[in-house]
């Protein structure tokens, strides 16, 4: 039986739209990654899945219990971290890890040991007396996370675990919630790809409240360069540079972009696909006597993933 | 059990957050001097009814705490979570909507239902000097607290309905003060209107117990005004589910 199983959920707020017939199913021990820009409805989807409001059409069950028939069953199975990383401020880190521990109904001598668990889990033993209001961002995060782990929920839902946080600190959230995966299934939602596919077995992507894809990090990076992509800089004239790059074999289209350096201009290229065209474009700046500064792989970002994805599904449509 | 947890929760974060002690020392200082006030008037003149009439002029100052007080103690218990986002934790664990609700009506009963014992002074001192009837003081107090209770439900309601605390505690003075004035416009309104106002203006009801009597129709009045706007409250968590958020 699947952790997670999400059929047709759909949910209007009045004349808006939150999400549209959304379906997946996350295995046992699975991390998955909610991946798409703000407003795709990816907290939506998480809020439903936590029983904070219901949906409006489709069901969904988790570790076997209906969302809308038994959500306290629900609610027992799952850890939630939401997006503002809720906190009582005025609270120490062990007298709130405490207090959600009675709130989860985890009995009243058991709750100091749990929430001592979680702390050590997320590195904040040093901190457990400390005034939550004070502690760094980072910290605030972990306790949000150590929270959600209190009685070792089955499944983890965790709403932009690592927004805000500092590269080092989102190395360790990683880390942690690497650690987690086998044991645990974990839903996490981010707008950052390299993220995703750092940490996650799959990845569902959403936009505007459609979902558009449900696979593994490697097979979607793999989809969307089908169409490979070129990046190209030089000391040239931009429109020299584009008119040039156009007449070479195998450039499909030639887009400007912004350089590195305010003397050089930069393109983006679409080739044909199993073109070679590599030597070729390096040639052709060569010949005009440019020097040419950058030529490599395009980064596609997340908005243009989104637009190959919206694009490839509306044409096999 | 859960509620308990909410209970000690809230209680302590009324004290951590200084805002109990504040309430109560404004009401302390209030009522002391109000009490000394009527004591000098009582002694003064003699011959008036100490017994009941002190207690009946304090009392009905007293109405000032529940009135004006309550709205500072109840205005925290929803807005503060729905600012915090702390709230959809709460709706996101496996705990009933009225655990939630009674647990922090409770806590702000306690905090207030201390508030009125530590003026048990008054009526200590007074011994001392006098013999002090116990009757009519019951009566006061269990009026005061009756009052109390209605106005922190009322306030747990209206706090339930906004995320912004200073809005929560004038709209809680405000229904409030309707409520106790209701029965104020006899001049105007007609008799049978009148009637009914008498029955559930917060007033009418008070004065019967400051005069020492406890009226079987006035402890239901409160209490059915306190399961009201509980009611209200739950209502008011509810609607999440209708999607408006």
């Amino acid at each position: 039986m699947p952790a997670i199983e999400v059929e047709h959920l759909t949910k209007t707020y009045g004349s808006a739209r939150g999400i549209q017939d959304i379906s997946f199913s996350i295995e046992r021990g699975e991390i998955m990654g909610f991946l798409g820009p703000n407003g795709s409805g990816k907290t939506t989807t998480m809020r439903i899945l936590t029983c904070f409001f219901p949906p409006t059409g489709g069901s969904a069950r988790i570790c076997g219990h209906d969302i809308l028939e038994d959500p306290f069953s629900v609610r027992r199975s799952v850890g939630y971290l939401p997006e503002s990383v809720p906190l009582y401020r005025d609270m120490t880190v062990a007298d709130y890890l405490g207090f959600f521990a009675g709130i989860k109904g985890i009995p009243r001598r058991a709750r100091a040991a749990a929430a001592a668990e979680v702390m050590e889990r997320c590195g904040l033993e040093r901190h457990a007396r400390r005034m939550i209001g004070m502690l760094s961002k980072g910290f605030r995060q972990r306790v949000g996370i150590a929270q959600a782990m209190l009685g070792s929920p089955e499944v983890l839902i965790l709403d932009e675990p690592t927004v805000g946080l500092d590269p080092r600190q989102i190395a360790e959230i990683r880390d942690l919630i690497k650690s987690l995966g086998g044991s645990r299934t974990v839903i996490l939602s981010t707008h950052i790809l390299p993220e995703v596919s750092m940490t996650c077995d799959r990845v569902i992507i959403m936009y505007e409240g459609r979902l558009l894809a449900v696979d593994t990090p490697a097979n979607l990076v793999q989809r969307i360069q089908a169409l490979p992509r070129l990046y190209i800089e030089a000391d040239a004239p931009a429109d020299g540079l584009a008119a040039a790059l156009i007449r070479v074999d195998g450039v499909r289209a030639v887009d400007p972009a912004p350089g590195q350096s305010g003397s050089s201009a930069a393109c983006i290229l679409e080739t044909e696909p199993g073109a070679a065209v590599t030597n070729d474009v390096a040639r052709c700046v060569c010949e005009q006597g440019w020097t040419l500064r950058s030529l490599g792989p395009a980064s596609m970002t997340l908005e243009e993933i989104f637009i190959r994805l919206i694009d490839e599904q509306e044409g096999r449509a | 059990m859960t509620m308990l947890t909410i209970l000690s929760k809230e209680l302590r974060s009324y004290f951590s957050s200084l805002i109990a002690y504040v309430v109560i020392a404004m009401f302390l200082i209030v009522a002391g001097y109000s009490f000394y006030t009527y004591l000098v008037m009582f002694l003064t003149f003699v011959g008036a009814d100490l017994k009941v009439g002190l207690w009946q002029y304090t009392f009905h100052y007293l109405r000032f705490a529940p009135l004006t007080l309550i709205p500072l103690l109840t205005m925290r218990l929803f807005a503060e979570e729905k600012k915090m986002g702390t709230i959809e934790l709460l709706f996101t664990a496996p705990v009933r909507d009225l655990d939630i609700i009674l647990g922090k009506y409770c806590a702000c009963l306690l905090v207030y239902g201390l508030m009125l014992a530590l003026t048990l002074l008054y009526p200590a001192l007074i011994a001392l000097y006098f013999s002090v009837e116990p009757g009519p003081l019951l009566a006061c107090y269990l009026g005061l607290l009756l009052l109390g209770a209605a106005c922190i439900a009322c306030g747990t309601f209206v706090s339930s309905l906004t995320e912004n605390q200073i809005v929560a505690s004038i709209v809680t003075v405000a229904v409030l003060l309707t409520l106790w004035n209701l029965d104020w416009n006899e001049g105007v309104a007609g008799r049978q209107a009148v009637a009914v106002l008498h029955q559930i203006s917060l007033s009418e009801h008070f004065l019967n117990f400051i005069k020492g009597v406890i009226d079987t129709d006035s402890v239901v009045y409160y209490l059915s005004l306190v399961f009201f706007f509980l009611f209200l409250t739950r209502c008011s968590l509810a609607t999440r589910t209708w999607g408006l958020k």
